[in-house]
């Protein structure tokens, strides 16, 4: 149910299609024939155990790493490799990981630093920082201010990101993700490392994301309680295999996917 | 003159009016929203406050009904209260880090119909508890996020209601029909409840009427010259009566700005950037500053840090006695200029403090070091005593006449009485009109010639004829060998140290004083890590022997100042123990306004006071914690018990002057 006003989302229509990808480093392979796709508008989470693929998976979708097999097909248009920015324009955008910000810049200004693309006044204009150069900052800046109430990080505006906690670097991460308005959001691992109650925030900030901009999300994550509470699909990855893809709810039955945790007997 | 205009306004909504009129275009409302600072006129809240408060009423609110205030400093919150009181309904704030039993309480009591809410998460505290309260019919939030998926059967958005009044009073039947609502206010209406913080108990609904607070008002904002070019920011909780009086009535008697920060985190920058001039703050909030400010330096270079202590060394010399207006030679003069210069105006700088003309503190007994720190780099802090019952003010401290242990004489037209037991009485002109639907205590709290009883003892001083408070009435107790056992004195001389948060003594109906206390966290982490102690948590800090040692220093110390006190030196702290969580409002242990709330504290920790008493060396204790989202857990630990050594009493010798 959404508000009135808010974006109308049609979950449904496939936003990104990958069709039996295959990447492989010399004789690793690290991801084999996968196939899967994300419908607009839906939270869609990656799991698997240690080393099963997924910011492999991830690295394919924005084109950071390119599949010698397979393609991947983004709002229509199906490319053997998307290129990383190919991927960002065409709204694409994703934290990492470990968190890979500007350490010695503000949030402020990494988050900023996400508006870049939708910058379009010359080099030289930005550095007058005149007239029309100058229109356009504030327009941005509007723009990010809205990201930093959204996510709650008034006080460390002016906080030079390797300063911060973890947990709100992590923020701040996500932050200039929201700055680039992506159509699709990839989030690696955005809990690793957290608390329970940052963990409890940051799930509220994913789900608001997702409700609030109509954002798609596709996120890899380990905490299994996060995986059931916020994902709408859960495709599951082991050793580069595709082992199952449905529900939350009929993962936690599949046994292919419990052996994959746990372990079989052998 | 504006002053005598406000005689005439005997309402707050006429003199919203009246303020429209005479200040038009000054700003009446600051709010730092996405990043800048956006302003409001008097002209400006007039009309916005006229079109939510016919929104108001086209949903239902009524002359006489209570509508609960629920949030943090908000302009949409202070204009929820002046719409409300436009229409002749009563406004009930309510503190905003309540949890929903306490929200619950004030609500069903207050018999509130409608809610003016802050956000989400009042808004679900209050749904938590709805079944409790069915009178609430209607919230109005502020904040819309996270709200898409309610059921908004109960729910409005404040703008929805300011646009649905705007476009009504477009027809201007309705605007007369406002005007006539506006003039049928009387000054002897009741203006606004206000909830005690309960330190004595449940909370009690304090009724004050727009006539008397204005009254009150005018005469402390002649009392300190404010005028409509001052500006203070508001950031203590808005159901406080200091909040109301200080920001929200004085501000519409002196016409100046109100500046709302823009998070309750940013208060400290946003402090910065506002730069008020009249400015309030708890003693707690004063040593917090402090205490940054000390343990930055102790972090700065070496040169900054000899700097630091040498101007600071000049400022205690000189500060206060140029603030007072005394004489001062001039050498004096000239270090404590050339202070000034280097230290002591970046310093007020970077604490919000440059543009401070009139500066307030209260609620609790400050140290005098703390005291005489802001006083010496140029601040003109002073202090006031009052209660919510008074509609704040009862005594304050004119300039130049300002002491660290006095609360200065008498506000004008303020009357004082001591009774014979040592309990302060007052009648004054903003004092409340009763307690909402408590006769029996409105009565009790009341003497039969119209005097209110404070509950704190004290006397008039008689060097400077000033109000001392030294305790609360019924507080102030005896060891059995009959000594004086004012815990509350003994707890403020531990308490002035700065790596010591909280401390409760014990002592009344026993053979000697004990105390538990809580270290501060900040302070003695920091020391820590100067230090290489290693610690995990809270509870583990407390518990380590280094941390003992310098504590125990600490309450030898107080032990030596309280036996130069001939009345005090028997009761000296005897034995003493660092608890090992803090004590905190979630759990009930502090008032909301951080107040000790010692009987509860003497059930909770029974099995330490015994151990305190029956000479164990240590005590098995576990205790119950609310978290912050109201999950409850279970804190265990083994709490350490130390001996101190009982000082002599002051020889009879006595110093010099």
């Amino acid at each position: 149910m959404r508000a009135p006003g808010g974006p109308e989302v049609a979950v449904g229509d496939v936003l990104l299609s990958v069709e039996n990808v295959s990447l492989s480093f010399g004789g690793v392979t690290a991801v084999s024939d996968v196939s899967f796709d994300i419908r607009k508008g839906e939270i869609r989470a990656i799991i698997g155990p240690n080393g099963a693929g997924k910011t492999s998976m991830l690295n394919v979708i924005n084109g950071f790493y390119t599949p010698q097999q397979g393609r991947i097909t983004f709002k229509g248009e199906t490319r053997s490799k998307m290129r990383p920015h190919d991927a960002a324009h065409g709204g694409i955008a994703r934290t990492f990981q470990n968190v890979a910000l500007f350490r010695g810049m503000t949030a402020l200004d990494n988050i900023m630093a996400g508006r870049t693309l939708k910058m379009h006044k010359n080099f030289f204009w930005q550095l007058l920082r005149y007239g029309p150069a100058m229109a356009e900052e504030v327009e941005h800046r509007h723009v990010v201010e809205e990201i930093i109430e959204f996510l709650k990080i008034q006080e460390i505006r002016r906080t030079p990101v390797g300063r911060l906690p973890y947990g709100l670097q992590k923020r701040v991460e996500l932050g200039r993700a929201l700055a680039m308005e992506p159509e699709l959001l990839l989030l690696d691992e955005p809990m690793a490392g957290m608390n329970i109650e940052e963990k409890e925030d940051m799930s509220r900030f994913v789900l608001d994301v997702n409700g609030h901009f109509g954002t798609t999300i596709a996120l890899i994550e380990h905490d299994m309680g996060v995986v059931m509470d916020l994902s709408d699909r859960v495709v599951v990855l082991d050793h580069g295999i595709k082992i199952a893809d449905g529900t939350p709810d009929e993962m936690k039955k599949n046994q292919a996917v419990i052996d994959a945790y746990l372990g079989v007997a052998h | 003159m504006a002053l005598n205009a406000s005689a005439v306004a005997d309402t707050f909504p006429k003199l919203l009016i009246r303020n429209a009129h005479l200040y038009g275009s000054r700003p009446s409302m600051r709010h730092k929203d996405l990043g800048v600072w956006q302003t409001w006129t008097w002209e400006q809240v007039l009309e916005l406050v006229r079109a939510y408060a016919v929104g108001l009423n086209r949903l239902g609110l009524k002359r006489g009904e209570t509508i609960a205030i629920v949030g943090a400093n908000r302009p949409k919150l202070y204009w929820s209260v002046m719409a409300a009181q436009m229409l002749g309904a009563v406004p009930v704030p309510v503190y905003s880090d309540a949890v929903a039993d306490e929200l619950c309480f004030v609500l069903a009591h207050a018999e509130a119909r409608y809610a003016a809410v802050e956000d989400q998460e009042q808004i679900d505290k209050l749904q938590s508890v709805a079944e409790r309260l069915p009178k609430l019919t209607l919230m109005i939030y502020d904040e819309k996020r996270g709200l898409r998926d309610y059921d908004h059967a109960r729910l409005r958005s404040m703008d929805d209601v300011i646009d649905e009044g705007r476009k009504a009073l477009a027809d201007p039947a309705v605007g007369a029909w406002l005007d006539a609502e506006i003039a049928a206010g009387k000054g002897s209406d009741p203006s606004i409840i206000l909830y005690t913080s309960g330190t004595t108990g449940a909370s009690k609904g304090v009724v004050l009427t727009g006539e008397r607070s204005i009254k009150a008002a005018s005469d402390t904002v002649v009392f300190d010259k404010l005028n409509e070019n001052d500006v203070a920011l508001a950031y203590l909780p808005l159901a406080w009566v200091g909040d109301h009086y200080l920001n929200y009535a004085q501000g519409m008697v002196a016409g100046f700005c109100t500046a709302c920060p823009e998070s309750a985190d940013t208060a400290m920058s946003d402090l910065r950037e506002i730069g008020p001039s009249f400015y309030f703050a708890p003693p707690r909030t004063l040593e917090l500053l402090l205490t940054r400010v000390m343990i930055r330096m102790e972090d700065a270079g070496l040169l900054k840090r000899k700097l630091f202590h040498y101007f600071i060394g000049v400022a205690r010399r000189y500060g206060e006695r140029i603030l007072n207006g005394q004489p001062v030679g001039l050498i004096g003069r000239l270090l404590y200029g050339l202070g000034n210069i280097l230290l002591y105006a970046p310093l007020k700088n970077v604490l919000g403090f440059s543009r401070v003309r009139v500066a307030y503190t209260a609620g609790e007994a400050i140290g005098p070091d703390l005291f005489a720190f802001y006083r010496s780099i140029g601040l003109n802090l002073k202090q006031l005593y009052g209660q919510t019952e008074a509609f704040l003010y009862v005594t304050a401290q004119p300039d130049g006449e300002i002491y660290s242990d006095t609360v200065g004489p008498a506000c004008p037209n303020v009357e004082i009485r001591i009774a014979e037991n040592g309990e302060v009485l007052f009648r004054s002109p903003g004092m409340f009109s009763g307690y909402f639907k408590d006769a029996a205590k409105t009565a009790e709290a009341m003497t039969p010639d119209g005097f209110v009883k404070t509950g704190d003892a004290g006397f008039f001083d008689e060097k400077t004829g000033h109000l001392k408070i030294i305790d609360r009435a019924k507080d102030v107790g005896r060891l059995n060998d009959g000594t004086l056992f004012p815990p509350k004195y003994i707890e403020n001389k531990l308490k002035f140290y700065p790596n010591i948060r909280e401390v409760v003594a014990l002592g009344d109906k026993h053979d000697f004083v004990c105390v538990m206390l809580n270290i501060d966290l900040t302070a003695v982490g920091s020391w820590a890590e100067r230090n290489n102690v290693v610690y995990g948590s809270y509870q583990e800090l407390a518990g380590h022997p280094l941390v003992y040692d310098m504590i125990e220093k600490h309450v030898a110390e107080a032990n030596r100042s309280l036996a130069a006190d001939k009345v005090m030196a028997g009761a000296q702290i005897k034995r003493f123990l660092i608890l090992h969580k803090e004590l905190d409002a979630d759990d009930g242990e502090l008032t909301r306004t951080q107040k000790v709330r010692r009987g509860f504290i003497a059930e909770r920790y029974a099995p330490l006071i015994k151990a305190l008493y029956d000479g164990s060396k240590e005590a098995d204790i576990s205790t119950e914690v609310t978290f912050e989202d109201g999950r409850k857990g279970i804190i265990s630990a083994r709490v350490k018990i130390r001996d101190i050594k009982i000082e002599p009493a002051a020889a009879p010798m006595g110093k010099a002057a």
